[in-house]
């Protein structure tokens, strides 16, 4: 099953590495803009882009508060995202299984796990 | 069953649109982890998961030396991959590109793949980061996941549709 090709949906929009740098911070909490032009080092008009495409996308929402415009993570909207990933990470997470118990006898074999050998 | 400390669950983030970062920790030390990561007869009983049966695991663990993994998927047909090595640094990290033999050779643009094996407390933080080129390529791989767990819920299907018969 495909992901739908769009331009304006949630996967283009964290395929911009700056853009996913902007939501790494928001993870953490809301944020100003001048803030996040502060931590991000970029200019204030290329952070404000990004934050319209974001916002055009449910990615992110804006709130302002006296002159400032404050934005917070929308994290419902990653949620398409980490359903497209989970099945490859439980494929990878059933072959993990498998390894502990391989790792097990592993170490049952040198004894109790002791790093001495 | 037991968790032990140190062993967690595979964790996969996407660092950039090319990129795929596999991070899983292991309650054992990173000599054994890499122990079972490059051993053809360990390979063999934790490569294809609860997916198949692994039928061949070749290594020839040297820099410029390939390897080759093969299964037979529970459905039946067959799915293999190989690489060459680039890097082997032994108990701490492996360089290596990957190709899935299902598509086109991709020469010299296959995929590459950096694990890590970091010690971690008293266990390994075991990374596994795939640099694939194009999006187009690490979305293809993304997507086989969900191709194999359908393929899974299919079998599970049809092992009802049976019981039922």
């Amino acid at each position: 099953m495909a992901r739908a090709a769009t331009t304006a949906d949630a996967f283009n929009a964290v395929a911009e590495p700056r853009r996913r740098q902007i939501l790494e911070v928001l993870a953490g909490g809301e944020r100003p803009v001048g803030d996040l032009v502060t931590t991000l080092k970029l200019a204030q008009p290329l952070v404000s882009k990004h934050l319209r495409v974001l916002r055009e996308v449910g990615l992110v929402d804006v709130r302002d508060e006296g002159r400032q415009r404050i934005y917070r993570l929308n994290g419902r909207r990653l949620k398409p995202i980490h359903d497209w990933v989970k099945p490859f990470e439980r494929a990878w997470e059933e072959r993990f299984e498998r390894m502990d118990a391989v790792l097990e006898e592993l170490k049952a074999e040198e004894g109790d796990g002791s790093d001495g050998g | 069953m037991v968790r032990m400390a140190g062993k967690g669950t595979a964790h996969v983030t996407l660092p950039t649109d090319t990129q795929i970062l596999i991070t899983r920790g292991f309650d054992a030390p990173p000599r054994l982890v890499y122990r079972a990561y490059t051993t053809p007869e360990l390979i063999e009983r934790w490569w294809s998961g609860e997916r198949g049966e692994v039928t061949k695991a070749e290594v020839d663990l040297r820099v410029g030396g390939t390897w080759r993994y093969v299964m037979v998927a529970n459905a039946g047909f067959e799915v293999a991959f190989h690489g060459e090595f680039r890097e082997i640094v032994p108990d701490e990290r492996l360089v290596n590109t990957e190709v899935f033999e299902g598509v086109p050779d991709p020469g010299e643009d296959a995929p590459v793949v950096t694990t890590t094996f970091a010690v971690a407390g008293r266990g390994t933080l075991l990374t596994q980061l795939t640099e694939c080129g194009t999006r187009e390529v690490r979305d293809m791989i993304i997507d086989s996941g969900m191709e194999a767990g359908m393929q899974e819920a299919m079998d599970r299907l049809e092992e009802v549709a049976i019981s039922l018969a």
